[in-house]
């Protein structure tokens, strides 16, 4: 079991293995379809997310007084399409979904990403996890804007380490 | 003649997508405690972290899954019973109103193809009529999140094909569907009908209780059989291996033509939160 605290450098995570369970804490940017379709078609990057982690999700409405709604991982297949170009363009350190990646996106990954598993179906659970959310951009997609949270010690499971040996 | 005002069939339908999008029905609850017994390890962790989240999800009111969604009803309408009010209306107003008030993901949008734009409101809900006789009005409603729709499957067989065949199919379906359908599954499968009854039918399939097997012995045994060969693949909870890959199949089987054999396997996830009211 490791326990990560963001900010990360590819440094502090190269030996980490592919299977191992991770409690990440710290920012992180959700994004999902919409974001990435804006970002990569529209060569459209005002955030810096260079060695940033982002986190394949669209959560619930918020109720009053609380730090989030529902927020577990989507299907990351989805954004495969996007991916190798958005890793170029952005520098990101770290990407959190859920299920299986192309071998394009896999490549892709190799010795920049680390791709963490989320575990799908455990939104409240997840809820639990977030100190702080906040709508960054894209505040007209909705549950599909980029929201950045504070999390901590979100349990999460290395789907594919630094060298790009994995485990799906 | 009993009267139903379209009204209370508004509250009763907002009432229910709240309470589950919270509360996962009994037996799905029951079932994933049995497969924490009989699992280990990491598989077991996560079938824990299931438990935990339905238990925040209920006591705190957070929504099992963030993606609370495609509404879908079944609606057996009595033919003693006289519904004062468009009851189409009434019910996309409660999907309408318990998703605002619930704070629940608003998942739908107006254009499939080009513009996309979400509607806001979760609605339209899909929604499935049918009669029955008597003076009831029996709602069934699924939240069908979209990672375990988009694995779904239909197939339009020839009459020659084997048992083996269908089980072969459903598999596929099932070892496709992965991690990012969000095992252990519920299963749904119909069998027979036609193109769009046979996707009715194994839709209609998730609604039914766990350990409910099918009446005929015939398609109680194939349940039986698939479930077992699906726990086989080792899939395991978050598809991350282990013992317990689904936790009920579930066939729905109706007369078709001669010369067809239609199967839908419609896949289901862990939160599979489906509720059922009568007025």
């Amino acid at each position: 079991m490791t326990y990560l605290k963001m900010p990360l450098t590819l440094e502090k995570i190269k030996n980490i293995k592919a299977g191992s369970q991770i409690f990440l804490s710290g920012t992180i940017f959700s994004m999902r379809d919409k974001a990435h379709k804006k970002m990569v078609e529209e060569n459209f990057y005002p955030l810096n997310l260079k060695n940033q982690i982002i986190f394949y999700m669209g959560p619930s409405p918020t109720r009053p007084g609380r730090k989030s709604g529902s927020c577990g991982p989507t299907t990351s297949a989805r954004m495969d399409k996007w991916t190798p170009t958005f890793i170029k363009k952005t520098g990101i350190i770290g990407i959190i979904g859920k299920g299986e990646r192309c071998q394009e996106v896999k490549a892709a990954m190799k010795g920049k990403v680390i791709y963490l598993l989320a575990f799908g179906g455990l939104g409240a659970f997840y809820a639990k996890c977030v100190k702080k959310s906040e709508i960054v951009l894209f505040k007209e997609l909705g549950c599909e804007a980029v929201y950045k949270l504070e999390v901590e010690n979100m349990p999460l499971i290395v789907a594919q380490d630094i060298k790009g040996e994995s485990i799906l | 003649m009993k009267i139903i005002e379209a009204k209370n069939i508004t509250s009763l339908v907002k009432k229910m997508c709240i309470k589950a999008a919270h509360e996962l029905p009994s037996d799905v609850l029951l079932a994933i405690k049995k497969s924490q017994t009989k699992q280990k390890g990491l598989a077991k962790y996560l079938t824990a972290l299931m438990l935990e989240n339905a238990k925040i999800a209920k006591k705190e009111l957070y929504p099992l899954c963030q993606d609370t969604g495609t509404s879908v009803l079944f609606v057996e309408i009595g033919t003693e019973l006289f519904i004062k009010g468009n009851i189409t209306k009434a019910i996309q107003e409660g999907v309408k109103q318990g998703y605002k008030e619930g704070y629940l993901r608003k998942s739908i949008v107006q254009d499939p193809l080009f513009k996309r734009k979400n509607t806001n409101d979760n609605t339209p809900a899909i929604i499935h009529y049918s009669f029955k006789e008597g003076d009831k009005l029996k709602l069934s409603l699924l939240l069908k999140g979209a990672g375990s729709e988009n694995k779904s499957v239909l197939k339009m067989f020839a009459p020659s094909a084997t048992i083996k065949d269908i089980k072969d199919f459903v598999l596929s379906a099932v070892k496709t569907a992965g991690a990012s359908a969000c095992p252990p599954f519920i299963i749904g499968i119909g069998i027979g009908g036609n193109f769009e009854h046979a996707a009715l039918l194994s839709k209609k399939a998730l609604l039914r209780k766990i350990n409910n097997f099918n009446k005929n012995k015939l398609y109680a045994a194939l349940e039986k059989d698939l479930l077992k060969e699906i726990n086989k693949t080792k899939i395991g909870p978050q598809g991350l291996g282990g013992n317990i890959s689904a936790l009920g199949v579930f066939i729905e089987e109706e007369p078709c033509h001669t010369a067809s054999l239609p199967v839908a396997v419609n896949i289901g996830c862990h939160v599979s939160r489906h509720i059922t009211e009568v007025l």
